[in-house]
């Protein structure tokens, strides 16, 4: 189905080890233009690492990246920073600077990186995001007076206002209550929609994976053992710790 | 016996080479401040906002610890003087021990207290939290908005607060001996000035820059490595305060014994 779309990621053999710790060990993955990846793994499976050496974070041990067919490996410091622009990565405790304001918050990566702003367009563009992610009214708060979903969509709209082409999204839903994740989810899709973005969705929560997800990974033992769409990777999995995450997830 | 060798042997090269890495990585860090320190972006807002919170953190137990020093250390010393019937010296006594020795060494263990463990718990929880990861997925420097610009400001903040602190002790110890000794301001100040040369002013201010510097990078440094986790914050704050302070004996000891050797020469 996807084989005449544009890839944006390819990742192929992907190892990364901490010491004795082999989190990831040959990892492949496809991320197709205009998709939304669904990843998903037990707590501790390695899925923040993945994401984390797709922009640089850590460093691979082995495998290469390639993201829209650039090999991350083979970049300087100033070419990184050029190609991290294209990318948002939303952080799993939203990663909010909290000695700053929600404006501020969306200013300091919007003035840093983008130059010869004049204030009105500054202001045009914040206001454009908070709108986007609902949260207009919260400009001058600080991360500290906000709940849990509300930073969640304020460090969203602060990684989307770079306008990145791919999404990345480190559990999205973690720790919200489920009318919350719902209306997480909804924004996913919309983000999508509006901002014309390409996503990974890291999560360990199989509404949100059905949800917000065209396809679907799962993270086992280091490898991504079945991909495909959620009816195929569950209602047909063969696997055992598949269906064993499907039962332990699903109320059936 | 053989058994608890191969036990104590492990144990012992898996400390020192953690010990040894762990002294690369703090050398590494400091490298990197002195290879980025002079190019832009330079962050200037931020530098003063740094310096504001560091003066604005300190000087209130800064100007308590000085003054009664001052009092403390003039009555202290009294009755010895007085002893060989040199009591007008006190003036210059204290001048010479608090310009040369107690002013930096008090306002640098001062702020290592205050500034070194709050820029290390800062630090520390934005590095929990993956706030630094989030400012350079964004391309923004962390290392040099964080680290640079609280390192600096502790530098220069730390001579002027050595400053402020020599003259609010000189304040309370005057208090004592225009009390006792009946002197005037004009008179004790120019005991004052009279007792201490440039190369006491001089030292004192290279001494201070020193200690700043150390406060500064010893937080960072420990805020930036600080483990994952709550508890690292704390950790970070902790060991920041013990290694700055440690750090900072050491340097006072070094410096003392170059100025002497400068001024015997
Ligand atoms: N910076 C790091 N240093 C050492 N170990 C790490 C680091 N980051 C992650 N790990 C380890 O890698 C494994 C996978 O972590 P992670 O990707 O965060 O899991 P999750 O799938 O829950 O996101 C864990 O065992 C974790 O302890
Ligand atoms: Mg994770």
């Amino acid at each position: 189905m996807h084989n005449d779309q544009e890839k944006v990621v390819e990742i192929r053999g992907l190892v990364k080890s901490f010491g004795d710790n082999h989190v990831l060990k040959g990892v492949d993955l496809d991320l197709y233009k205009g998709e939304n990846l669904v990843v998903l793994g037990k707590s501790g499976s390695g899925k923040s690492v993945l994401i984390k050496l797709m922009v640089s974070l850590l460093k691979q041990d082995e495998g290469t990246i390639k993201i829209f067919g650039i090999d991350t490996a083979g970049l300087n410091l100033k070419e990184l920073n050029k190609f991290r622009l294209r990318i948002g990565f939303s952080f799993q405790a939203s990663a909010l600077y909290d000695s700053m304001t929600v404006r501020e918050n969306l200013e300091f990566p919007l003035v840093r990186n983008v130059k010869n702003l004049t204030k009105k367009e500054i202001d045009k563009r914040i206001e454009e995001l908070l709108d986007a992610v609902a949260l207009p009214k919260t400009i001058n708060q600080m991360p500290s007076e906000l709940s849990g979903g509300q930073k969640k969509r304020i460090g969203i709209a602060r990684t989307l206002i770079l306008n990145p082409e791919i999404m990345l999204y480190d559990e999205p839903t973690a720790g919200l209550d489920p009318v919350t994740c719902i209306e997480i989810n909804n924004l996913i899709n919309e983000v999508r929609e509006r901002f014309k973005t390409s996503s990974i969705v890291i999560t360990h929560d199989l509404t949100c994976a059905k949800q917000t997800g065209d396809r679907m990974a799962v993270l086992i033992e280091g490898q991504f053992n079945s991909v495909g769409t959620f009816e195929k990777v569950f209602e047909e999995a063969t696997d055992q710790q598949v269906k064993s995450f499907y039962d332990y997830n699903f109320i059936k | 016996m053989a058994e608890s060798n191969d036990v104590i042997k492990p144990v012992l090269t898996k400390k020192l080479d953690e010990f040894f890495s762990g002294l690369a990585k703090a050398f590494r860090f400091v490298k990197r401040f002195f290879q980025e320190v002079w190019f832009p972006p330079y962050e200037f807002r931020e530098i003063l906002r740094q310096c504001y919170e560091i003066g604005y953190r300190s000087l209130p137990l800064i100007s308590l610890t000085g003054f009664i020093i001052g009092i403390v250390f003039t009555n202290q010393s009294r009755p010895s003087l007085a002893e060989f019937g040199a009591a007008s010296w006190l003036p210059a006594l204290i001048s010479i021990a608090v310009v040369r020795a107690l002013g930096p060494l008090v306002t640098a263990l001062i702020a290592s207290g205050k500034v070194g463990s709050s820029i290390g718990a800062e630090i520390g929880s934005m590095n929990v939290t993956e706030q630094i990861d989030a400012m350079e997925v964004s391309a923004i420097n962390p290392f040099k908005y964080l680290v640079i610009t609280r390192t600096l400001a502790a530098t220069f903040m730390i001579p002027v607060l050595v400053m402020y602190t020599d003259f609010v002790a000189l304040m309370g110890s005057f208090l004592s001996v225009n009390a006792n000794e009946l002197v005037s301001m004009s008179t004790f100040f120019v005991q004052v000035f009279e007792a201490i040369s440039f190369l006491d002013i001089f030292s004192s201010v290279i001494k201070s820059l020193i200690f700043g510097f150390t406060i500064g990078i010893v937080g960072c440094y420990k805020g930036y490595n600080s483990s994952r986790g709550t508890e690292g914050v704390g950790q970070a704050a902790n060991s920041a305060v013990v290694m700055s302070m440690f750090l900072i004996f050491v340097e006072e000891l070094l410096i003392m014994q170059i100025v002497n050797a400068i001024r015997y020469a």
